[in-house]
């Protein structure tokens, strides 16, 4: 769930100082509130200086605000429209170009001490803008200072908008591309009933019968991430991380923290399955088992002490294998231990999740 | 000038429609994915190639192409105005900075023109919004999220799986979108790596006939890849004397020559060189960038001669830098840059655009460059009447492409 919050309140680890960010941001922002509440979780990124300085909240005030040495002030919108459009209530939620401004003035002063020295979240009400505003239809009355935020943070994490599209970024992760809409409704309803309760979120996909049905079993085509964890994993290796392994990651098109747009990555096949990029994957299932990832140790022999082709299956594939890839593995022997779990980690089937 | 009817692609895609008709008319009716965009792996098929080329990072356009008669360049630019006297003059007005001297001739001879002052109507001066901006072809909208390039290619869809090469290890934003396009970093590499038998074992596991997204991007990927070794064996021999540089970006120039020369029915090539964020002490390192990005470049023109009547390049970048020098010998973020457009159907030798002028009361912001040319049009111009697209809204969502804001750079 690290992983899926991350990508939803995405930062990119290149832009300029963000690199010093990023670290605390996944540890002390994402990871404590992965099962909590949302709004709690949505509050935190907005706080976080990793979020004010990647969508530039920071650097936003009131027009009128005092001038500062390097910059004219003025609004900043940046932020304001992705936690519309990205964190809460989704590019479809009925929110209109007015509130999104109105959403920045709310949100003019969140900004950070000592920028260029790791200061961490501060409110100044010398960049606010403390007149009146109007977001999706509510008053927020003059003079409430830092409380403009938060009272946006509140009505943004309770929305019905907001439930619907966490529950359907949730089933996408989860279920399917196109996942069943009943699910997704159900899921919202549980995400407003418990006022945002993720853990009870989670637990309404992943204990559902769509979930569970063999109509979804294998739907999902792993992320390169995914890939790369469910590779080492199957095989009983360990990592360290390191180099070579970030750059695999990167030739198969998801670099590790390096996601550009504040979109995060997509959680669909379309966007993973190209052909230089699934090639890559098949080199890297050969590089992985030929000891390449450098701080990456795998032995082939530690799980599969002869190169038997059906007890490799069962421990790797189980009954996900199919029978032309059976067969297509039995025209191959024999080859080593090695080498057929390779093979093995490039087949389709362990594409899929 | 003549145009070869054979050669535009609109032809290229029906003739592989024809080809595939049938096959494509099950895959669009079966699956919105794969099947919708098999591919036809080795078509022999030329022609016209579109080249992009973006200098990420935010290259001071001012330092490319210098002002020299504007007596504002030398007052705010002390310690780092191109000195009048090094400054390849084009015009009276402008001239190239001595580090393009590649160019030169090109632009002599009318096949390079300049389009001044261009960029984006949307004041960001984050590299990322802008690149993405750019890339998009959408300033200021977020929810834009293909590339111009792939919807360009979404008005004609074909079927060829060499339509589109970015030569960079992951797909640009600009080439991503439903239309399949390949990332090559190296088309010598392409491939699995680590031994044909490993390879051959692949491919047989996805040759079989199981209509998912898998089997189907890897049955094109093997074929792409065996397409690839057939058409480009044996060490390549650069033509016309062209001189690639060593450095990445000269190679991913002479990997550009090789798809083309190979006639894989190439239509859109991508390629990028970064290192132009010159914050600080720019004199020398931006020399050297430029030298680099000039030569390779001008080795892609050289080598592929007459062919460059059917290929076009052109160069952009997120924003140009701003006009004042700051403290440290370098430049900060700006607004409005210029582009470089090549190629035999280029009508060259020409300053394109509206110049804004760099008097106090004529800078963007009070500091930059102003922009008279909506990047969108300088791109527009290209798919409008290069590619010879007839349904260009559609690459350009919420934006009025008018030929009269065209700067008539192409015929």
């Amino acid at each position: 769930m690290v992983d899926f919050w991350f990508n939803h309140f995405n930062v990119n680890w290149s832009k300029g100082a963000e690199r010093w960010l990023v670290t605390a941001y996944e540890r002390e922002v994402i990871r404590p509130h992965a099962f909590g509440k949302f709004r709690d979780l949505l509050l935190a990124s907005a706080q976080s200086p990793a979020m004010l300085f990647y969508l530039d909240n920071w650097l936003s005030s009131s027009a009128t605000a005092p001038a500062r040495r390097d910059r004219k002030p003025g609004l900043n919108e940046n932020y304001a429209r992705e936690l519309l459009e990205l964190h809460t209530l989704g590019v479809d939620g009925g929110y209109t170009q007015n509130d999104v401004v109105e959403v920045a003035r709310c949100l003019t002063g969140w900004t950070l001490s000592r920028p260029r020295d790791g200061g961490g979240f501060v409110f100044r009400p010398r960049m606010h803008d403390s007149g009146q505003k109007v977001v999706l239809g509510k008053v927020i009355r003059a003079g409430g200072g830092k409380e403009d935020g938060i009272a946006v943070i509140d009505m943004l994490a309770r929305h019905p908008k907001t439930a619907r599209f966490i529950a359907t970024k949730l089933c996408l992760r989860f279920v399917a591309d196109d996942p069943p809409k009943t699910l997704v409704d159900r899921v919202a309803a549980v995400f407003l009933r418990t006022d945002g309760d993720l853990r009870q979120t989670v637990r309404a996909v992943l204990t559902s019968p769509e979930f569970l049905s063999a109509k979804y079993a294998g739907a999902k085509i792993k992320t390169p991430l995914e890939l790369v964890a469910s590779s080492i994993r199957a095989v009983g290796g360990e990592t360290k991380g390191g180099t070579t392994l970030l750059a695999a990651l990167n030739r198969m098109g998801m670099p590790l923290y390096l996601c550009q747009p504040p979109t995060g990555y997509a959680d669909r096949a379309d966007a993973w399955v190209s052909s230089g990029a699934l090639l890559e994957r098949l080199s890297f299932a050969v590089a992985l088992m030929e000891g390449r990832m450098v701080g990456t140790t795998v032995e082939a022999e530690r799980i599969l002490p002869r190169p038997d082709l059906d007890r490799a299956i069962e421990i790797i594939l189980g009954a996900r294998c199919s029978a032309e890839t059976r067969a297509t593995l039995s025209k191959e022997m024999p080859v080593s231990s090695k080498k057929l779990v390779g093979l093995i980690l490039g087949s389709p089937e362990f594409q899929r999740r | 000038m003549s145009d070869c009817p054979e050669c535009t692609p609109r032809n290229l895609s029906r003739r592989t429609f024809l080809k595939n008709g049938a096959l494509a008319m099950v895959g669009a009716a079966l699956s919105p994915g794969f099947l919708a965009r098999a591919v036809e792996a080795a078509p022999d098929a030329r022609g016209r190639v579109l080249v992009v080329i973006f200098q990420r990072g935010a290259v001071d356009g001012l330092s490319m192409v210098v002002p020299h008669a504007a007596p504002e360049y030398y007052k705010l630019r002390k310690g780092i105005a191109i000195p009048r006297e090094q400054v390849l003059d084009l015009d009276g007005y402008f001239g190239l900075h001595p580090s393009l001297a590649p160019f030169k001739p090109l632009f002599d001879r009318r096949t390079l023109a300049i389009v001044q002052a261009s960029g984006s109507p949307d004041n960001t001066r984050s590299h990322f919004d802008a690149q993405d901006y750019m890339e998009a072809a959408a300033p200021g909208n977020k929810s834009v999220h293909d590339g111009w390039l792939n919807r360009y290619m979404g008005t004609a869809p074909n079927k060829n799986a060499f339509r589109a090469v970015s030569i960079t290890a992951n797909l640009p934003r600009s080439l991503s979108g439903m239309q399949p396009a390949l990332a090559i970093p190296s088309v010598r590499s392409f491939g699995v790596r680590g031994g044909k038998s490993a390879e051959r074992g692949f491919e047989a596991m996805y040759s079989q006939s199981a209509s998912d997204v898998l089997h189907g991007t890897g049955k094109e990927s093997f074929k792409a890849v065996e397409t690839l070794r057939k058409r480009l064996s044996g060490p390549y021999q650069p033509a016309n004397g062209a001189n690639y540089p060593r450095g990445n970006f000269g190679q991913q120039m002479q990997q550009v020559a090789q798809l083309i020369k190979a006639d894989l029915g190439l239509e859109i090539a991508a390629a990028e060189v970064g290192g132009w964020d010159t914050h600080a002490n720019q004199r020398g390192p931006l020399a050297q960038r430029l030298e680099e990005f000039a030569q390779s470049v001008a080795a892609l023109h050289q080598d592929l001669g007459d062919r460059m009547q059917d290929v076009l390049i052109i160069t952009m970048s997120e924003f140009g830098r701003k006009l004042e020098e700051n403290g440290s010998g370098g430049t900060d973020h700006g607004h409005g840059n210029c582009n470089f457009v090549i190629g035999g159907r280029v009508r060259g030798g020409r300053i394109y655009g509206q110049w804004p002028g760099l008097a106090p009361g004529q800078l963007f912001e009070g500091r930059d460059l102003a922009v008279t040319t909506d990047f969108r049009d300088v791109f527009g111009e290209a798919v409008v009447r290069f590619l010879q697209c007839r349904s260009a809204s559609n690459v350009f969502p919420g934006y009025a492409l008018l030929p009269n804001r065209f700067r008539g750079y192409l015929a």
